[in-house]
């Protein structure tokens, strides 16, 4: 059986690849999609846990996540549906206006 | 019959009652409503009154009735409660009874006014705070009627709210009785520190054992707000303007009852009085002061209701003497007198006015003997009660006070003296004036003078009468009478007559004393005849010139305009420079610091807000790398 920390990098690893896409990527999709990633790096680490403690608890909760990650892409596509019909881009430095 | 102590609280209730239907209502109930309502309302008092006087006069135990505690903090405690003995009842006579008389008059005299409705609240207010101060077993209670009087003098002074310069009248007088409530206030509370109740009866009872400094200091105190409220020196000056109110207003407040309480309340409070001699010589020499400053005064004044004012003003200040002196029930007796005489030759001098369309200069009237008959006897009568001439009433209380005076000292009888003297010569040139000689152009303009109408004639008829037989409630046993009124103040009275025995001048000695007096007034009657008949001698213009003394008791000497000088405008003055330096200078520009502090700093921080998202990621992911070393660095230390 593989030792838990490899799971605790690999999700590390592509929190972190999450994390970084959203900071230095201009594109509403990609950064749309790093943050699925960072949830789902949360899961893993999730899954990973409830088999190494043996408790089932762990596993529910990535289904509630599941779940509501579902729903919340739902609403984030349809923002960006309506942000590209109204702007023709999804490049988020032209949504600048909401400042000062 | 003796009325029960549950139906004393019935007495200030039914005016109350009247003030709350009318008031609001006062849009919807038509004027013959209000008339009933009103009238009825006072009418219901003055029956329980007179039940209770009867009560009271008959030898029944003065009565006490507590509604609630009404203030109760540690070992202080106060009653809201009323009671009622032989002075209370003398009291409630004149305010309901002058009251009624007046409202009736009222409606006559203010048909067709706009605030019809609106003057019969207040009057019914004011008779329900008359009737609380008189009623009030306590400081805090009378204190609360002697402020709702002083509200009520306000807002029907200021009744005519269009005129701007009755508003101002209104104001001062207003202001200056609140410096004498200042005064009456501070001397309740130093009641309450000293005595620990402010509980009338207590307080006379305890007054002996306390010491004489702290007597006076009270004493003065409550002075202050009888100088404020019966408008003597140096608060006078209010009266006068009062005039400005409608006539039954000053017929009312203004000489029967409001103006009174002040000679009420010294009465109520004689045993602190009687022992505090420093207090009483004040009392003298202010009431004296008073009364001949304002007679001569009035001596020269044209306007007829100016020249009652000043009157009232100086007659009050003979009560005052009375007072002072020690002849508490002196003061008393002329009190009521006054009430009806000085009430009669208002609501004549009202009738005057009615008929004549609102002229008020006596300057322009004369003549008005034969075309307004009523008035002119009934105000003839208040003139031959106000001067003394016997056997109407203000004869016999005059001469009570004058003797008691004379008893005191001869100075003060004399000074006493020359102001009944000088009242007997400005009320006969007001009689002459307005009554005899030619009619002047205020008459002639006017092709139908017509006399009081019926609701009218009626109270001056009854106050007429009154005028005449007053007197007799209190006829000296020199002249055969017996001084009922008198005996029923007697047992009121009967510490401060033991602590000051009045030495009382019998026989002979009163005799002279009263034909002196009598023989003055009545050359002074002849020489106003001569004056103002005879010659025809007509009151100067207002831009001629006249003598020195006349131009100063015409004038009114400056008072006015010295108060104007010495306390308005340096007043003014202070209230601007704390308006500079401390309004607008201190206070506007901290609060106003504050506020554009806040804003500039807002103006620097809303820079963060750059409207990039990346920007706002990156912040946020620093944010939460942040807490993590913090909570990190808190972990591993």
């Amino acid at each position: 059986m593989m030792p838990v920390t490899h799971y605790i990098w690999l999700s590390l690893a592509l929190f972190s690849i999450g994390v970084l896409g959203v900071l230095f990527r201009r594109n509403a999709i990609v950064i749309f999609m790093c943050i699925e990633l960072m949830l789902n790096a949360v899961n893993l680490l999730m899954v990973a846990f409830s088999t190494y403690l043996q408790d089932a608890a762990g596993q529910i909760f990535v289904f509630f996540i599941m779940a509501v990650a579902a729903a919340e892409v739902a609403v984030g596509l349809a923002i960006l549906i309506i942000m590209y019909r109204n702007t023709r881009t999804t490049d988020i430095d032209v949504l600048n206006r909401l400042k000062w | 019959m003796v009325i029960g102590n549950g139906l004393l609280v019935w007495i200030p209730l039914w005016p109350l009652l009247g003030f709350v239907v009318v008031a609001l209502l006062v849009k919807r109930l038509s004027h013959a409503q209000v008339t009933w309502i009103a009238c009825g309302s006072v009418a219901l008092a003055f029956t329980l009154s007179v039940i209770l006087a009867v009560g009271q006069f008959t030898g029944g135990a003065p009565i006490k009735q507590n509604l609630y505690t009404w203030i109760q903090s540690g070992n202080f405690s106060l009653e809201f409660s009323f009671a009622a003995d032989p002075l209370t009842a003398v009291m409630l006579l004149i305010i309901t009874g002058v009251g009624l008389l007046i409202h009736i008059y009222s409606v006559g005299y203010m048909h067709g006014d706009d605030g019809f409705n609106k003057f019969f609240a207040y009057l019914n207010l004011f008779i329900f705070f008359m009737l609380l101060l008189v009623l009030g077993s306590n400081y805090l209670v009378m204190f609360a009627g002697w402020e709702g009087v002083g509200l009520c003098s306000y807002l029907l002074i200021g009744f005519w709210f269009k005129h701007p310069s009755y508003n101002q009248a209104a104001n001062k007088a207003f202001i200056m009785n609140r410096i004498g409530d200042l005064g009456l206030i501070l001397g309740v509370m130093l009641i309450a520190i000293n005595f620990g109740t402010l509980d009338m009866a207590t307080v006379a009872n305890k007054a002996a054992a306390m010491d004489t400094p702290t007597l006076t200091i009270i004493t003065f105190l409550l002075f202050v707000g009888a100088m404020g409220k019966s408008a003597q020196i140096p608060l006078f000056t209010w009266l006068p303007d009062a005039m400005a109110g409608p006539t039954p207003v000053s017929a009312l407040i203004h000489a029967a009852t409001m103006v009174t309480a002040g000679i009420y309340m010294i009465a109520r409070n004689n045993v602190l009085y009687s022992l505090s001699p420093v207090t009483m010589m004040l009392v003298v020499v202010v009431g004296l002061a008073t009364s001949i400053f304002a007679a001569s005064i009035a001596i020269t004044q044209n306007d007829i209701k100016k020249v009652l004012a000043y009157s009232t003003v100086s007659q009050l200040g003979l009560m005052f003497v009375a007072l002072g002196v020690g002849a508490f029930d002196a003061g008393i007796f002329h009190m009521g007198t006054h009430a009806f005489f000085k009430a009669l030759l208002f609501l004549a001098a009202g009738s005057v006015i009615h008929s004549l369309h609102g002229e008020q200069d006596i300057r322009k009237m004369g003549g008005l003997k034969s075309s307004l008959k009523l008035t002119h006897a009934t105000f003839l009568i208040g003139v031959l009660a106000i001067s003394g001439i016997p056997p109407f009433a203000g004869f016999f209380s005059k001469d009570e006070i004058l003797v008691a005076a004379f008893d005191y000292s001869p100075w003060i009888w004399a000074g006493a003296l020359l102001a009944s003297w000088m009242t007997v010569f400005y009320m006969f040139r007001l009689l002459f004036l307005v009554f005899y000689g030619e009619p002047r152009q205020g008459v002639t303009r006017i092709t139908h003078l017509h006399d009081a109408p019926q609701t009218m004639a009626i109270p001056l008829i009854i106050l007429a009468f009154f005028s005449v037989v007053a007197g007799f409630f209190n006829l000296p046993e020199l002249l055969g009478g017996s001084p009922w009124l008198a005996h029923q103040l007697t047992p009121l009275f009967e510490l401060a007559s033991r602590l000051n025995p009045p030495a009382h001048t019998e026989g002979i000695e009163e005799y002279i004393l009263m034909s002196v007096v009598l023989l003055g007034s009545i050359s002074l009657i002849v020489i106003a005849h001569q004056r103002y008949v005879t010659r025809k001698n007509i009151p100067a213009k207002d831009g001629q010139i006249r003598g020195l003394a006349h131009e100063m008791s015409y004038q009114k000497y400056y008072v006015d305009e010295l108060y104007e000088t010495m306390v308005v405008r340096p007043l003014f003055w202070v209230s601007s420079t704390t308006n500079r330096w401390i309004e607008v200078g201190g206070i506007n520009t901290m609060v106003n610091g504050i506020g554009e502090g806040v804003v500039g700093a807002g103006k620097l921080l809303r820079r963060v807000q750059t409207g990039s998202i990346g920007y706002y990621l990156f912040i946020m992911v620093g944010g939460i790398l942040a807490i993590l070393a913090a909570h990190y660095w808190t972990i591993v230390n």
